[in-house]
Order: C-alpha cells, then structure tokens, then sequence
C-alpha cells in the first residue's frame, strides 16, 4: 500500500472521529461544519434504500438545513435529556474519482438517556462522497443507512 | 373468549360523561382483551394498507388488526381478500415476510397451500403413504379455508373487518370526513418511504393525542419559535356523528393576533431564532382550497396526514398495554413532478421519528404511560371546548378526544352488556 492511500485513510477516519465527537459530546452546533454548503444528508433505512425509495427520516440539502436542525433542537423540541456513544468501523475507500473521496463507514449508536437507560439505539452504514475543502475533508453527501425500519420513541439528535 | 369473563374485570367508568376517562384503561390487561374482542375484532374497520401496495394478481402485504398478522392480498380476478396469517392445520404462520408476490400460500410446517382466495387446495400425505396413515374420510379440504374478512376500499385505502355487520365505509365515516379523505386522496398515489416508530405508550394514548388540536402549538413549538404558525389561524374541527372519526383542518392567515400567546404566557417567542435554509418550507397550495393542514383520524388507529405538501398515512398497532407502534407511510402523487417530489422529500423533515413537528408525540406518551404505572384510580379532564363530540370551529378544543372515547364506549360497553 503506498503512503498516500494510507494518509487518505488515516484522514478519513478522522473525519468520522471528528464528526461523532461533536455529536456525542454535545457540540452539536459544529456538526454541520463538517459538511459542504451544499451538501445532501438523508438518513433512511435499509429497506427504503433497498426499495430506491427516496425519503429521508432527516432530509437536507444544504448545510443551512443542517444548521436549521440544530437551532431547532436547542430552541423548540421537546425530548428527554439523552446522549449518543457511536463506535465506527475503519472506513472503506471505494474509490477516488475527481477528487471525490467514495467511502463507506459501518456505524453503531448507543443511547444514553439521562435516567441511566441504555439502548443499541441504531446500527448501520454511512455511505459518504467526501470533498477536500481548504485543508479538511468535508461531507459533501452523507447517506445514513439504518439496519432497522423502527426507531425507539423518536430520533431527535442526528446520526 | 366469552363475554362473561370481562364483566368482574374491566374497566369501569366514573360516570355517563365523556370528559372524565380513567386512567386505568391505560394499563389494565383485562381491558386489553376486550378491545381486541369488541374492537379490533368487532363492527370497525382497520386500515391494512395501499391499494398501490398491491397492484397485481399474487401481490400480498402482511399488515396486523390488533395484534392480529393479516395477508392482504390481491387474488387472480384483481379483487382483493384479507385472511387472518395463520395455517388453519396447527396455526402456524403462513407469511413471515412484510410484502412479496406469489400464487399460492404454502405453509412451511406441513405444507398445507392456499390460493389467493384463501381456499386449502393441498394437504400433504393426505392420503398417506401406501395406504398408511393419511387423511380420515370424514376430512373435507372445502372445511377448512384461511379465516377471512371483508374487505373493503376507499380512495386507495384498504380497510378489512372481523365482523361483517360493519356499516359500509362511507357510512361508518360520515360524510364530512369522507369528504375530507377524498380532498386528499384524489389521485392515482406512490410510496416515497416507510417507518415505524415504537412508542412506549398505550396504542390509545397515541390516539388522543392525534385526536388533540388543543396541544399541537403548545407542545409543538417548531412552527411558533420560527414564528411560523398559531393556533389561531383560521381552520376547524370535525366529528362524525359515532365520534370515532374527526378532521382538525387549518389554513394560514397571516393576519391574526398574537396576543392570546403572549397573554396565555405559552412557552418559546425567542425572536433570534430564523429559518437559515427556509427552502425546507417552501410549500405550493396544491389541493388549492388554502388547507395548510389536514389531520385525519378514522376509528380505531388509522391517520390520514397532510401538512403542506407532506402527506403520510399512518397505522398504530397495539404492542401490549404500555407500547405500541406507530406505521408511517409516507406518500406522494403517481403524477408529481420533480419539483414536487423534492417538496416533498424536504417537507417530510416536519413529520416522523424525527418530524420538527411530531417528534415531541413520541415522547409525550410515555410522559402519560409512566404517570398510568401502578394507578387504578383517578381520571383524566376532557373538558376544553364542553362536553360533547362536536364538530366546532374553534381548534382549541378536545372534542375529537371524547368523540373517540364516545365510540370506543359503545363498541366496549356493548359488547361486555
């Protein structure tokens, strides 16, 4: 392997590290900064994404949205005090086409609610077209692909 | 089960009215039983699924009546048939899969088959081997079919029932709610995504809030912190005349008031909270009568949904006296175009697990369902907008809730009578 597939993958990997560590320690408002302007974020399940169905449970497609999301979690939704844990998978790089980084990233997510009570709460793949944007990898598309078509109680913080 | 056994066990009412509803009906087992004797089994009709879920001869879907696993499926003729999903040998189930296509039922365990109509057409070994064992003489295949419903179909939506003395659909609706179904599912639909929510509630809690126009803009405070809705725009409520069916409709009107808010001292008017990407809402008047609006409930569990452009069905399953589940099917038109597809898909982020809207009612009913824990007495207040199940102009009303408590009493206290 040449150095430059392992720097690539050592890069990537830290995208993902970065990314659930704004999610699961609460920083919420820098999540979307890890994405395009105009990016697209689905999460779907794998029954949908199977059937080429093309809704999203979160939909968006620009990082505005994104921003959206987080101002309407912090300021105007009512849900239980809860946290995420994700546990991610080495990243697979698929290819690398016009500087599009086509990566896939198996993902588990553990939720803690503020009572004690925990749950596997999701598990699944990030389908991901990466873009390098000054000196950091952004998401220009994040496809979130959930094993399960039930979700417990509601999905308030993004996967 | 026999009517005899409820009698000592189920719950009893405080009183005649319908504003006063104990709250062990939430948690009481006994109850449980009855409702799937005297509802989900009696003079109701249960959503199943789309018609556009099964468009060909040998499509089936599996979809549940209560806890009960129904095939539905369309025979040879096109017609469509409801059988309960159980082997009438040994009752094992016959489809384990959500959907698919076939020409027959064939039961794993022994084999038994079924056509489409849900006729036995094979016994395996029935007449044994080498004239060993078998089938006795007195065995007739034409005894023993698939335990089936009626069916019927409105708009698109397939809805089967246990007992056939059920009144036609469009008399068990009513003519206003018929009417407002109609306004929706006025063409050819598709299926743009599916999911299921499990909320840790009693299926009935879930139906009282659907049923709840007062707390939409208490509760839900997407549309008042990006000030974009209030309770008092202009809208209404419908009830049919049982009460198990009801519309609360609403249209924007730009211009009214927001003193009731502010002097009812409701939670959330921060004015540093905009839209970014307002594209989210950008919404086309497509039923063209200014209904921005349009929640639609149909007795037992079924919800017919259109906010703005988003347009979802929606089916709750009991799972038990504490939990249900909560079916989203969320829809578009055969004839949308790309433009209104993408409306769609972006408005579809105000409904759902996840709905800007909604998610707060998945967690609602647990708030109810834990307070229920280790209660038997008290009772919970229907008193907003009177006493009665009454269709009214006003949305700040629980007319809808005592109007389902007002059907699910009659089919109830009926049945146990």
């Amino acid at each position: 392997m040449n150095k430059s597939i392992i720097e690539t993958q050592f890069q990537v990997q830290n995208l993902n590290t970065l990314y659930a560590s704004t999610i699961d320690n609460d920083r919420l408002e820098e999540w979307p900064y890890h994405f395009t302007e105009d990016c697209f974020y689905r999460i779907t399940t794998k029954e949908d994404f199977d059937e080429g169905l093309p809704l999203g449970i979160i939909y968006a497609t620009s990082r505005n949205m994104l921003i959206d999301r987080v101002t309407s979690l912090r300021y105007a939704n009512i849900y239980e005090a809860q946290c995420y844990r994700h546990i991610n998978s080495a990243p697979l790089i698929l290819s690398v086409k016009n500087d599009t980084l086509v990566v896939e990233t198996n993902f588990t997510v553990v939720r803690v609610m503020h009572d004690g009570d925990s749950m596997l709460f999701a598990s699944g793949r990030y389908l991901d077209k990466i873009k390098k944007e000054a000196d950091d990898l952004k998401f220009a598309e994040r496809v979130v692909v959930v094993d399960s078509r039930k979700f417990d109680t509601l999905l308030a913080i993004p996967l | 089960m026999t009517t005899e056994s409820f009698n000592d066990s189920v719950v009893q009412w405080p009183s005649e009215s319908l504003t006063e509803i104990p709250y062990d009906l939430f948690s009481s087992r006994a109850q449980y039983n009855l409702e799937n004797e005297a509802i989900f089994k009696g003079p109701a009709w249960n959503y199943l699924c789309l018609d556009v879920e099964i468009t060909n001869p040998g499509d089936y879907v599996v979809s549940q009546i209560g806890e009960i696993s129904i095939i539905v499926v369309r025979n040879e003729q096109g017609e469509i048939n409801a059988m309960v999903n159980r082997c009438a040998h040994r009752g094992a189930q016959l489809c384990q899969k959500r959907s698919g296509t076939t020409r027959k039922f064939s039961c794993v365990y022994h084999a038994w088959s079924y056509d489409l109509d849900g006729k036995l057409t094979n016994v395996a070994f029935s007449k044994g081997i080498k004239n060993q064992g078998g089938m006795p003489k007195d065995f007739k295949q034409e005894d023993h079919p698939l335990r089936s419903l009626r069916t019927t179909e409105f708009c698109g939506l397939i809805f089967g029932s246990f007992d056939a003395a059920v009144p036609e659909i469009e008399n068990y609706l009513g003519p206003e709610v018929s009417a407002k179904v109609k306004r929706v599912l006025n063409r050819q639909v598709k299926v743009i995504g599916r999911n299921t929510q499990i909320l840790p509630n009693n299926w009935k809690i879930y139906m009282e809030n659907v049923k709840d126009s007062y707390h939409a803009s208490i509760l839900h405070l997407f549309f008042t912190t990006f000030r974009l809705n209030r309770l008092t725009q202009a809208g209404g409520i419908i009830v049919d005349e049982s009460g198990g069916n009801h519309v609360s409709f609403s249209k924007l009107d730009n211009n009214m008031s927001n003193k009731e808010y502010k002097d009812g001292e409701v939670r959330s008017e921060s004015n540093k909270v905009k839209l970014a990407d307002p594209t989210l809402l950008e919404g086309v008047d497509e039923f063209e009568d200014g209904i921005t609006l349009q929640i639609l409930g149909i007795f037992p569990g079924f919800i017919l949904q259109q906010v703005r452009n988003s347009l979802a069905v929606r089916q709750v399953l009991p799972k038990g006296t504490d939990k249900c589940e909560l079916l989203w099917t969320y829809i578009g038109f055969e004839d949308d175009d790309e433009e209104m597809d993408k409306r769609r898909l972006r408005q579809a982020n105000l409904v759902g697990p996840a709905g800007f809207i909604s998610m707060e009612d998945g967690a609602v009913g647990g708030f109810v369902q834990r307070a229920m824990r280790g209660v038997t007495e008290d009772f919970s207040i229907v008193k907003m907008g009177g006493h009665d199940a009454n269709s009214m102009e006003s949305r700040v009303t629980e007319s809808p809730i005592r109007g389902f408590w007002k059907k699910y009493r009659a089919l109830t206290e009926d049945f146990v009578a």
